[in-house]
């Protein structure tokens, strides 16, 4: 099962529609991150609603997703992980420490544009102060 | 009651495909969701525990009864090579295979009863049980 990778603006979104398993999960890693450099995007999305579970491997491969991502210049957000899910993973001592979640895709949206105006603030060139 | 699922796993599907159908037991048993998802996560730790040391398994799993108390029961089982040192493969953080090192102790730390059987260069048996709380 492909997950599909749509751009929106400066952001890509991955949006998981099912039940994955580890391959599929790997493939995610290697498209995105190849995707980060090929379009340019400053941010990453994936939409984790559909997943039935989040085991140690799932979390290893989003965290992996995000730092990879933060080396290639994006900030990456985890959105949609659903009760249960949250639930099942602090019972199997899982975190996502280092990686950003938000409730949803609109939270998602929300927090890149926050951080990628913040980046773009940072980056301006001071104006020369006085005449000298 | 006492009916057996017997899935085999050698492929990564397998794995999916198991903890989809350990889901579906437990709410036959009336887990709630919540505790659905976490006998899912096990299973699935288990059974990629099987995949990644022995290439091949099986999982067996059903209903269980302890006077008026259901559960789920989980047992896999392989002929791989063996678990040589039980108590470190129950560390968190400890894998001999690059992983998180959660797969055993993350199921054990899921499930109520955990029972590890494994016998060097003869194979591995995991049991499992869920109890469903009563109150």
């Amino acid at each position: 099962m492909e997950v599909p990778i749509l751009r929106q603006g400066q952001f890509l979104i991955a949006s998981i529609q099912s039940a994955l398993t580890d391959a599929d999960l790997s493939h995610l890693r290697e498209a995105l991150i190849a995707q980060v450099g090929r379009s340019r995007c400053r941010g990453v999305i994936v939409d984790v609603t559909a997943l039935d579970v989040m085991d140690s491997f799932a979390v290893r491969t989003l965290r992996d997703i995000a730092h990879m991502a933060r080396l290639r210049g994006a900030e990456t957000v985890i959105v949609g992980i659903q009760p249960d899910v949250a639930f099942a993973m602090v019972q199997l001592g899982l975190t996502l420490k280092g990686v950003a979640t938000v409730l949803d895709l609109e939270e998602g949206l929300a927090f890149l544009h926050g951080r990628t105006q913040e980046r773009t603030l940072e980056v301006k060139p001071k104006k020369p102060s006085g005449r000298g | 009651m006492g009916e057996e699922l017997r899935l085999p796993i050698a492929a990564d599907v397998d794995v999916v495909e198991a903890r989809q159908q350990g889901r579906a037991l437990a709410a036959v048993a009336g887990f709630s969701s919540g505790e659905q998802t976490v006998i899912a996560a096990a299973i699935s730790e288990i059974a990629r525990n099987i995949l990644m040391y022995a290439k091949k398994g099986e999982i067996i799993l059903s209903l269980v009864q302890n006077g008026d108390r259901q559960g789920v029961a989980v047992v896999a089982i392989d002929q791989g090579p063996g678990i040589p040192d039980i108590d470190r493969a129950l560390q968190y953080g400890y894998s001999t295979s690059h992983g998180v090192g959660a797969g055993l102790p993350g199921a054990k730390r899921l499930m109520d009863e955990f029972e590890v059987d494994s016998v060097v260069g003869r194979g591995t048996t995991i049991t499992m049980k869920k109890w469903r709380r009563t109150i």
